[in-house]
């Protein structure tokens, strides 16, 4: 009986103060959002929505589909294994002569010599030359006649391919991969294969700061969390002393320093040491040296921050209990900051591959990471279809990167830091 | 003083004229010399800033003395490293490794010096069942409690068995109860393993229930070495009898002084038969020491022909539980304290004018303060 009135009573009580409970948290929630609401909004105009544009732009496919519309359908059910039909050359006939009024025609061109080398001359000699609809039944010898490159199945296949509304080719061709005449994906001729080499070059690069940062910021983050606070301030407005100047003006300043006239070979040729000038710039030595000059106090700081929470009676603990200096540091130590060294390296990385001022800048033609070629398909070529898919892989790879990090810490703290 | 009591046997540990000076101005330590055996458990003990911390930290050797030199089983020691020394530590905030499981942390010690797996296995469940831990030893410090994470840092410190286990102020983060309870654990565990302990803290209470022997510091002096009832007894000054335990102070001048005893003037008049403890003779200004619980008082109008009768005035009674305190004004101590049996404190109100009574030999003349 006296249970039976306790889960009455406590049926009775429950909801009201479930719903209570609720009442008196909206107020703070809504408080809440209205705080981040401002942001919010900023990121999803500024961040979100420029992101989704892009990773858009990167399977978007519509130039074809408009300029040419009736040959995208008349091509909509060809098997592709023969030449296409009668209906699909006349129906290109009459898009090209429209086309050509409109004056959309270049822009179909310039699709289709992205897919197939070439493609513009023939899209453009063919406008030239049709002077009007072909009678019925004469289109495909009419066009062929006028560019024989249509009676191949190569050109027939490219506009299907770039019919849209979407497609994979430029993601396909940014991994230095294309479709064959046949559909099936296959690795891209050699001339145009050089996207795996630019990410693995922008990789490498940025694993070569990040370590160079991590070996440099060290021993600094360490000095930085255990000087009295008097010299360790003046020592943080030393390491924060690049984030006042532009990163235009320092990668400049290096420049001046390494140039083959420049201040460190004047000297070491003023010291005798040498006879030549060294080439420390335009070259990989260049782009690393400035990059991890840049991007130093990106590691130095989340470093500082973890050791600073590292209090010295673990190392006074450790020492007591019989571990040697190197021994206690390595084990007691260097574990406890590995969630400062994940967070210094993944930041430093993250931010070295996107890195594209400081090379163009400090490095030669091999030294260009994979943002260059996105600015220059971006601004240069305006082959946004191909900006946009590199853009997508490397986020996509940055992505990736972000989850493994997480993965990893998340075990760090199972596992600890020491490993039996 | 007390060094007949025990066995004489070579100190494991001896402070020969150390002296610590941190900015080159003040000395922390002022010429120390002390003498440590085997097998002890000695409290150092004083306020903050007296150099007890510094002591132990130079015995740890995290501190290098200024000058001097300490002997550990009689080997100068001044410049050996800590890792060396061979000594387990309690520290204050337990400094257990907070990446490392239980098991592991107490592992370490034993790691470090590449004692075989199966060894550091049994040594590792032995020690963790000693602190009754055996069932946490996967957790992670940061999950234990602040009395658990006590008992695993004292199984770090004595797993290795040390020559010598220093305890920095260990007890001070927890509560009173498990500070009490923990009193006693840490007592056996040094009765049981016979090891020698070197304690640090500014809690009389604590030094008195677990030290065989407390060295009171002061303005980096040792001011007395003794065990706890010499200590309590026998202050040999003001300091350490107002340091160690309850004390009603009473200032007055030496009148005459007969053997042991003299004859103090109260500032306040009146005068009153003491023991001559710290007083270089007649005519010297003194402080006279008076415990609370060894007063009696007298109703006013008893006739009573005691040696040492004072007049009072009754300020307040405090109850607390198994005694009660009377605050009174006694010669010009408005604090003066006497302890009574709970129900006594009711007859008196604030305000009566009574007597207090104690006997001579419970009244020390020492140094004025």
């Amino acid at each position: 009986m006296t249970e039976a009135l306790l889960t009455g009573a406590n049926a009775s009580t429950e909801v009201p103060l479930k719903r209570r409970l609720r009442r008196a948290e909206r107020t703070r929630q809504v408080k809440a959002l209205a705080l981040v609401l401002p942001l919010l909004v900023f990121l999803l105009f500024t961040f979100a929505g420029p992101i989704a544009g892009m990773l858009w732009r990167a399977v978007d496919d519509r130039e074809v589909r408009q300029a040419l519309p009736q040959t995208v359908a008349a091509l909509a059910n060809w098997d592709g294994k023969d030449l296409p039909d009668e209906k699909a050359y006349a129906a290109l006939a009459g898009d090209i002569l429209a086309a050509r009024a409109s004056g959309t025609i270049a822009i179909a061109a310039k699709r289709l010599n992205y897919a197939l080398n070439g493609f513009r001359t023939i899209l453009t000699s063919t406008a030239r030359n049709l002077k009007a609809v072909p009678e019925p039944g004469t289109a495909k010898e009419t066009l062929g006649k006028i560019n024989p490159a249509w009676r191949e199945r190569t050109t027939w296949t490219t506009i299907k391919d770039a019919g849209g509304p979407v497609t994979g080719f430029y993601l396909l061709a940014a991994l230095d991969l294309t479709r064959n005449v046949d559909g099936a994906i296959v690795a891209a001729p050699a001339d145009q294969a050089i996207y795996r080499d630019v990410f693995g070059r922008t990789f490498l690069i940025s694993l070569g700061v990040t370590a160079l940062c991590l070996i440099l910021g060290f021993p600094v983050a360490y000095l930085l969390a255990t000087l009295p606070p008097g010299r360790s301030n003046l020592l943080m407005i030393f390491v924060l002393l690049p984030f006042w100047t532009s990163l235009l003006v320092r990668t400049c300043a290096w420049i001046v320093l390494l140039q083959s006239k420049g201040v460190v070979n004047d000297s070491l040729h003023w010291l005798g040491i040498i006879d030549e000038p060294l080439r420390l710039i335009y070259n990989r030595f260049g782009v690393c040296v400035a990059m991890t000059h840049v991007l130093l106090p990106f590691m130095i700081l989340p470093l500082y921050s973890s050791m600073k929470a590292i209090s010295p009676a673990y190392m006074r603990a450790a020492a007591s209990l019989g571990a040697p200096p190197l021994t206690a540091f390595l084990r007691i130590y260097l574990p406890q900051t590995l969630p400062g060294i994940g967070a210094g390296g993944l930041l430093v990385f993250i931010l070295a591959l996107g890195y594209y001022i400081t090379p163009a800048l400090v490095g030669g033609a091999a030294d260009q990471m994979i943002s260059y070629f996105i600015a220059l398909y971006t601004t240069e070529t305006a082959n946004w279809g191909l900006a946009s898919a590199l853009g997508a892989v490397l986020l996509l790879a940055t992505i990736l990167l972000a989850l493994v990090y997480g993965k990893l810490v998340q075990g760090q703290q199972v596992t600890g830091g020491m490993k039996n | 003083m007390e060094a007949g009591m025990v066995t004489p046997a070579p100190a494991l540990v001896r402070f020969s004229g150390i002296q610590k000076t941190y900015d080159g101005e003040h000395l922390v330590v002022k010429n120390l010399d002390l003498d440590i055996k085997k097998g002890e458990f000695i409290t150092l003990l004083g306020p903050s800033g007296s150099g007890k911390t510094t002591t132990l930290m130079m015995l740890a050797g995290f501190e290098v003395p200024t000058q001097g030199e300490i002997y550990l089983a009689e080997r100068p020691i001044k410049n050996m490293p800590p890792h060396k020394r061979d000594i387990g530590m309690v520290f204050q905030n337990y400094a257990l490794f907070p990446h490392l499981t239980i098991e592991e942390n107490v592992a370490f010690p034993l790691s470090v010096r590449k004692v075989s797996k199966a060894e550091t296995q049994a040594r590792v469940k032995a020690a963790l069942r000693m602190i009754k831990m055996e069932a946490l030893a996967q957790r992670r410090p940061g999950q234990l409690s602040g009395g658990q994470q006590q008992r695993v840092a004292l199984a770090r410190a004595l797993v290795f068995n040390p020559q010598l286990v220093l305890m920095d102020e260990p007890l001070g983060a927890l509560d009173k109860r498990l500070r009490e309870q923990m009193q006693l654990e840490i007592k056996q565990l040094h009765e049981t393993m016979g090891i020698t302990v070197v304690y640090v803290t500014h809690d009389q209470s604590e030094a008195l229930t677990m030290s065989d022997r407390i060295a009171v510091f002061n303005d980096g002096i040792v001011q007395q070495i003794d065990r706890p009832d010499a200590l309590y007894e026998h202050p040999v000054n003001s300091f350490v009898a107002n340091f160690v335990g309850e004390n009603n102070v009473l200032a007055g001048t030496v009148e005459t002084i007969e053997k042991d005893y003299c004859r103090v003037a109260l500032a306040a008049g009146g005068s009153v038969m003491a023991r001559a403890v710290n007083v270089s003779g007649a005519g010297a200004s003194t402080s006279l020491s008076v415990r609370p619980e060894r007063i009696a008082i007298i109703p006013d109008g008893t006739s009573s022909d005691g040696p040492n009768r004072l007049p009072a005035k009754v300020q307040n009674t405090i109850y607390l539980g198994d005694h009660a305190l009377a605050v009174l004004d006694v010669a010009g101590n408005a604090e003066f304290m006497v302890k009574l049996q709970p129900g006594v404190h009711d007859s008196l109100r604030p305000g009566d004018n009574v007597f207090v009574t104690f006997g001579p030999k419970d009244c020390l003349a020492l140094d004025p303060v």
